[in-house]
Parts: structure tokens; sequence; C-alpha cells
């Protein structure tokens, strides 16, 4: 009899602790998820950005090249000796520095970590790990227009 | 203790409520051994007192300083220019802040090659490790609030570093950053870490780290532990070691008044997040080698990218050197030489010849 109402008493005592603790553990998470979720930023809806037009053909002299807007996100446009223009993402594949072309070497360099790209976007020397992402350069009317290939 | 008649009763009035009577007593009886290393004591004040300059000069700031994109640089400009020796506190705040670093990181040595984070400082050091960290975290959270060209190129490198730790990297990148660049919106979370929520956990953890060792007292080297207590030599804490940290403080804040005054900060010129990075971007001088490291670093060792090797490879080697207590190697017999020392040198000259190289490249 009475082995058996100790039995029954621990059992109650486990009970009862496991319905304090998971309340507790309940609590805690009730807590800290909308803490959490409050640090991260919500999403800002991106205006559709498929074409951007850079500039008039003149507005660009051979050998050089130009930070401009895509949206958000800078594309650097290149504009080469022999007069074709190409444009790449501006972002650098390494640690997400913005890239300038180099007149001197006719290359795309990041200054952050020394890392060269080729005029095909290609990651030639250096830390990068991928190429640059390309977009499509078109010329018509004497105005350049970039295009995501993507979108 | 002498005390005229006023101050007698208000003591006495307070100590029947508080009963400072031991603590006084406690205090009165530390003691300082005196030896020929005794220097290094002095280096964890001396970081203390740069971080009182920090707290004060960082308020003053405060007054004027606006963050946002489009105001954190004008308010800067507008503290360096148009307020009343705005220049001057804008300078101490940057120079105390790089001195500070500095003092820590010899503190650390010397607590180090001294082994005074053996038994019973085990938790000190850790505390103080922690302190390092919290203190980096002010500095790179800092950097970034002048919203200059350096500054936003040292932070996009910096957090997108954090995001190529596996798993929370991404995430724990997105929450920094508040987006996913560095925007505005990451300058309104740097502000929030540097002015609140790091001086909270950074003042939490020097309490502690200061009541150990006020509890503990200072650590004897090895060398006047084995002597016989008549030959060893104190000096009280109350007023003689007190009074010599007084006046080092005070010379402290002339170095710092000099840098400040005749080598003033440079705000340097405005972020602009669609233009290049320009040549000779570079964090402060206390990431240079962890920078330099990833600089040398091929973009691919086996199957990794080269980046995660070196970030993986400097959180393994600062959770070693957080838990030295706990694993150190004490020499066999009369062994010369200690590998501790030479543990604790390859880190030093590591970090030295590092740094240089990122200067000179």
């Amino acid at each position: 009899m009475n082995e058996e109402r100790k039995m029954n008493k621990t059992s109650r005592r486990k009970f009862l602790n496991f319905i304090i603790g998971g309340g507790l553990l309940g609590w805690i998470a009730s807590v800290f998820y909308p803490v959490f979720s409050y640090l991260v930023p919500p999403k800002i809806p991106e205006a559709n950005v498929n074409s951007i037009k850079a500039g008039a053909i003149t507005d660009f002299s051979p050998n050089t090249g130009k930070i401009v807007k895509f949206g958000r996100k800078p594309v650097i446009l290149i504009r080469m000796d022999d007069g074709e223009f190409r444009a790449f993402s501006a972002t650098c594949t390494h640690l997400d520095c913005i890239v300038q072309y180099r007149q001197d070497i006719k290359q795309i360099w990041c200054a952050c970590h020394n890392g060269t790209y080729d005029l095909n976007g290609r990651n030639v020397s250096g830390p990068p790990p991928k190429p640059l992402e390309e977009y499509t350069v078109k010329v018509a009317n004497d105005e350049v227009t970039i295009i995501n290939p993507a979108g | 203790m002498k005390m005229n008649w006023k101050t007698n009763k208000i003591y006495e009035w307070l100590d029947k409520r508080y009963e400072l009577t031991p603590v006084i007593e406690f205090m009165s009886k530390k003691k300082v051994p005196v030896h020929k290393h005794m220097i290094w004591y002095y280096m964890g004040g001396v970081t203390l007192f740069l971080f009182i300059v920090q707290v004060l000069s960082g308020i003053l700031l405060l007054l004027y300083y606006r963050p946002g994109a489009d105001t954190a640089y004008e308010s800067m400009r507008f503290i360096l220019t148009k307020v009343n020796f705005g220049w001057l506190v804008r300078s101490i705040h940057s120079w105390s802040a790089n001195l500070m670093i500095f003092f820590v990181f010899v503190h650390m040595f010397s607590t180090y090659f001294t082994r005074a984070y053996q038994k019973p400082r085990e938790i000190t050091w850790v505390s103080g490790f922690l302190l390092l960290l919290l203190a980096l975290g002010f500095g790179f959270s800092g950097y970034l609030l002048p919203w200059n060209e350096l500054a936003f190129f040292a932070t996009k490198v910096g957090t997108d570093i954090v995001g190529a730790i596996p798993f929370i990297g991404k995430p724990l990148m997105l929450v920094l950053r508040g987006g996913d660049d560095v925007t505005g919106a990451t300058l309104t979370r740097f502000y929030g870490f540097h002015v609140a929520v790091l001086p909270a956990i950074f003042t939490t953890f020097l309490v502690l780290h200061l009541l150990f060792v006020q509890r503990q007292g200072m650590s004897e080297p090895e060398h006047l532990k084995n002597l016989p207590d008549a030959k060893k030599k104190w000096m009280s804490f109350f007023p003689n070691f007190f009074l010599r940290d007084a006046l080092l403080w005070l010379i402290v804040l002339n170095v710092l008044l000099f840098l400040a005054v005749f080598y003033p900060w440079d705000l340097g010129f405005k972020a602009d997040p669609f233009a290049p990075a320009p040549a000779g971007i570079r964090p402060e001088w206390y990431f240079m080698f962890m920078f330099q490291t990833l600089k040398f670093l091929p973009a691919h060792i086996l199957f990794l990218e080269g980046e995660l090797v070196g970030i993986l490879a400097f959180a393994i080697a600062g959770i070693i050197w957080m838990f030295v207590p706990f694993w150190e190697v004490r020499p066999q017999g009369t062994a010369k030489i200690h590998f501790m020392n030479i543990a604790g040198m390859a880190a030093l000259i590591y970090i030295i010849i590092f740094t240089i190289v990122g200067y000179m490249v």
C-alpha cells in the first residue's frame, strides 16, 4: 500500500515537472520567437528592373568603364577599345566590394583584395572565386541599353 | 582613518545601513606584490581609463551625431567644422578607441606571458577575452558610423565574411546588415549596437572582470611564489598603488591629447554605394592581420572556399586562446623552453608580421 503510494507520488512529481518545464520552454519560445523575427529585416519589394537606359553612345569613350544603377544593384558598363559595349554585375564575387575598370591593364579590377576579371567577366587572378554575372548590352539609335538576361 | 566630525557622522549613518566597515577593511588590506615585472599590472588599468574616456567622449558625440545614410556624414562634418571643440572630441574618441584596443592587446599578452591566467584566475582570463571580442565589436561598429568611403567598404567586406560562415552565416549577415546590402539600415543597426547593446554587455563583463581581480588580488609571478614570505616585498593598494595608477592615467591622458590635437583623425569622403571601391581600402589596424591572411589565401583550398578556411582557422584559434587556462601545457622536469611561451610568441609574431605586411603591400 505504502509502496504504491510512493510510486504514485513520484509519477505525479514527474508529471508536474514535465508540465511546468514544458510550460517554461513554451514561455521562453513565445518571448524569443517575436524578438528573433523582429531582428530579421522585412523584404522590401524590389521594383523589377529588367533593363535600364545607360545613356547616349557619345557619353562613353572607348577604353573606359562606368558604374550605373541597375535598380538597386551596381552594374559596370565598359566600352572597349573597338567601341563594343559590355556590362557585368559590379559586385565583386569575392567579398562584395564594387569593382572598377582599369584602363592600364584593360581589365576589371577590385581594389579591396586585388582581384581581376577579364573583359568576359572571368575571374583571372586574385581571390575572386566566381566570374562576374554578365548583362546584355543593346545599342540602338545611339542609345545604350543594359538588359538583365535572367530577368 | 581620520575624519572630521561631519564626514564621520555621514559614514556612521551609511555604515549602520550598509555595513561598510568590512569592505573598507578589505580594501585597506589589499596588497600588490613588488617585483621587476610589476609594470604589467598597470596595463589593465590604462585600458579601463581609456574605456572611461570612450564613454565620456562618446556621450558628447551623441549630442550632435545623427545616424542615417543622408545625415551621418553631414552631422560628422558639422561636429568637425562648426561645433566648438567638436574636432577635438571626435579626435579623442578615435584615438582613445585605438589606444584602448592596443592596451587590451598589451594587457592580454602580458597576462599570458606572466601566466597570470593560471588557477585560480581562469574565469578572469575568459571574461577578459570576451571583453576583447566586445572591444573589437565596438571598433567594427563605430568605424562605420561616420559613413565614409573606407568604412563603407570595410563594413561590406566584414559583414560578407560573416556571411561565409556555414549555416548561420547568411541569416546573421542579414540581421547585421538589416537587409541584403550595406545601406542606411545597416548604419541604424550599427549605431544601436555601438551605443546601446555593446555598452550594456561590455559594462556587465567589465564589472565582473574587475570584481574577480579585486577579490583575488594581483597574481604573483612564479619566481615570487616560491620565495619565503620574509623575502617578498609588498605595496599597499590604497594609497600607494592607486596613486601610481592615477599618475599613469594622467600621463596617458596627456599622450592622448597630444595625439588628438596634433594628429586629428580624418573624416574622408562620403560613402557612395555606386562608386568603385577606392584603392588602398583597409580595415582598422587591429583587423589587419586577419584581413591580410584572407588576402593571401587562394580562392579554393581543397573543396572549400579560401575565405571560409581562413575564417574557420581564426575562429578555432580564438577558441583555443580563450580556453588557454584549461589546456595549458606545463614544462616537464627542468625543461628550459616553455611550450606556452613558444605558442604565445608564435601568435604575437604572426600578428605583428601580418599587420606590417598589410601596410606595406
